[in-house]
């Protein structure tokens, strides 16, 4: 087995973009994710890479844009409030069909808000990230290893669909240790006829570009990327379902607030109540079918988020609104503890008998 | 015990996340599953620092620890705070050079450790953190030559290798404190 070592959250993303072949990066510092600039800062010098501290986050988005339309693989990173600055250059990566990798290491909002872990940015992530008709793939680590071993999907994912991946992490999962394992085997990357790296005088010129005067053209282009779109819908799902198998309840969390509602359900199970979990790794997409068979057996489905119920909203949609809901969640900064995510478990319990 | 929560809280500079991080590295050559979660921000700078460490026989769940086994009150702010927060039966280590009340709860086991002190009295006013550190592991049993050894060498970097001896020698005088 290969030797862990302790890494940051934030570390470990960086040094798993270089594995992957990231050697562009371009960000702004902001609490709590400054932890990957500075990592990209004092390795990408040594390795040949460009680290690029850039005068704003819609410049740094903006000079993310122009390599991926080279085809290398980039990133940039960011939390909330500099991730809303950026809004405007994922739309026009989406429109471009453009592949890269965003990190969001969340913080408390609205506004500048403050510094402490949230999840409030998941309507933000996965159904608006910028104006126009367009998805992101939105990773949702909940360990450090998965920090690590998503960016590289991440890197994966936006090269085979041309798409921004999106890795929708917390403060805390950005300032964590734990130990991590990066042995990878990177797939080479897939070929990229259109990227704009020269025509030696042996093909067209290849033309990136998000602006489509012609209406049909326009819709065209929507048309294509939203057949896309359902593919993914229909390949990409990741989640993972913990004491799932004889759940009456289940609770929909991810990264930090999945953390939490384990200690709760390990607890909860002592008390012989029938509960389980179904964790979405990928937020877009969400995993539908997953809440779907669940609404089969369990009554009652728990969100426990750091928001106000934003992922709450897409697990109704799942399961078609057939159950009972509840919303456990703490905001701006404050997370549920076990025992508030276990007190709602037992009321949910309580209200079946 | 199959899972331990240490709480480390303090003054920013005394060492915090430093001692942590050792336990943390040690739980980790142990082949324990480990987490640690510093606080950060603002509070950091001059305020309270404090660090969540939680080692473990099962993967870990919560990465925050909101009831400490193991609480480390480094500065009175952080024992006003914590203290309620200590399990039933859990253990609290005070530097009673900085701290000059008691503790109050009779629950918890508690040792009384001048750390401070005794870090200038020897010689390494900012080995404080590790006097208390050798303490935690007499007390609480886990003082492995080999895997405090192996920790030391990944929290102090090469360049600081020096820093090694004086870090065993803390060690040392905690545990004969």
């Amino acid at each position: 087995m290969a030797d862990k070592v302790l890494m940051k959250g934030n570390e470990a993303i960086a040094e798993a973009a270089i594995i992957a072949g990231c050697r562009h990066y371009f960000g702004y510092p902001i609490t709590p994710q400054t932890e990957i600039a500075a990592y990209m800062a004092k390795r990408m010098p040594k390795i040949g890479g460009c680290f690029l501290q850039a005068e704003s986050e819609i410049a740094a988005i903006n000079m993310v844009y122009g390599v991926a339309s080279t085809g290398l693989r980039v990133m940039t990173s960011s939390s909330s409030p500099g991730i809303s600055l950026k809004g405007e250059g994922l739309s026009y990566l989406a429109g471009a069909d453009l592949p890269s990798l965003v990190i969001n290491v969340q913080r408390g909002g609205p506004g500048l808000g403050g510094i402490q872990p949230s999840q409030s940015d998941y309507f933000q992530a996965t159904k608006a990230g910028g104006h126009g008709d367009f998805r992101m793939l939105v990773l949702a680590p909940s360990s450090v290893q998965e920090m690590a071993d998503l960016t590289v999907k991440g890197f994966e994912l936006a090269d085979k669909y041309r798409m921004t991946s999106m890795i929708l992490a917390d403060g805390t999962m950005g300032q964590m240790m734990e130990p991590v394992s990066l042995e990878y085997d990177i797939k080479p990357m897939p070929e990229k006829p259109w990227a704009t790296t020269g025509t030696k005088m042996e093909r067209e010129h290849n033309i990136v570009n998000s602006l489509f005067l012609q209406p049909d053209a326009l819709e065209k282009s929507n048309l294509e990327r939203f057949e896309r779109y359902k593919y993914i819908e229909e390949n990409e799902v990741m989640y993972e379902e913990y004491m799932m198998d004889d759940a009456e309840i289940c609770i929909a969390a991810f990264g930090i607030a999945a953390r939490v509602a384990k200690n709760a359900i390990v607890e909860a199970r002592n008390k012989g109540i029938k509960v389980g979990m179904i964790r979405p790794i990928t937020l877009w997409p969400f995993p539908t079918k997953a809440f779907e068979a669940a609404a089969e057996k369990a009554h009652t489905f728990i969100s426990v988020e750091l928001s106000m119920g934003q992922m709450l909203e897409d697990v109704k949609l799942a399961t078609k609104c057939k159950g009972e809901y509840m919303l456990c969640s703490r905001v701006g900064g404050m997370i549920p503890s076990p025992e508030e995510v276990l007190a709602a478990i037992e009321k949910a319990n309580g209200g079946a008998k | 015990m199959a899972t331990t929560q240490y709480l480390f809280a303090g003054f920013g500079g005394q060492g915090i996340l430093f001692s942590g991080k050792f336990l943390a590295y040690k739980g980790l050559t142990e082949d324990k599953q480990v987490s640690w979660l510093p606080s950060y921000g603002p509070e950091m700078r001059g305020g309270t620092a404090s660090c969540s460490v939680i080692l473990s026989d099962t993967p870990v769940g919560s990465p925050i620890v909101s009831k400490p086994d193991v609480l480390v009150a480094m500065n009175l702010p952080s024992l006003d705070k914590y203290e309620d927060s200590v399990v039933s039966g859990g253990t609290i280590f005070v530097d009673s050079a900085l701290i000059e009340r008691k503790v109050k709860r009779t629950d918890v086991n508690v040792y009384y450790i001048p750390a401070t002190k005794l870090a200038s009295d020897n010689g390494m006013p900012t080995l404080a953190n590790m006097i208390i550190v050798g303490k935690i592991l007499k007390e609480l049993g886990g003082y492995n030559e080999e895997t405090v050894n192996a920790a030391l060498k990944k929290v102090i970097s090469a360049k600081r290798a020096d820093m090694l001896e004086t870090n065993l020698k803390a060690m040392n005088i905690g545990a004969e404190n």
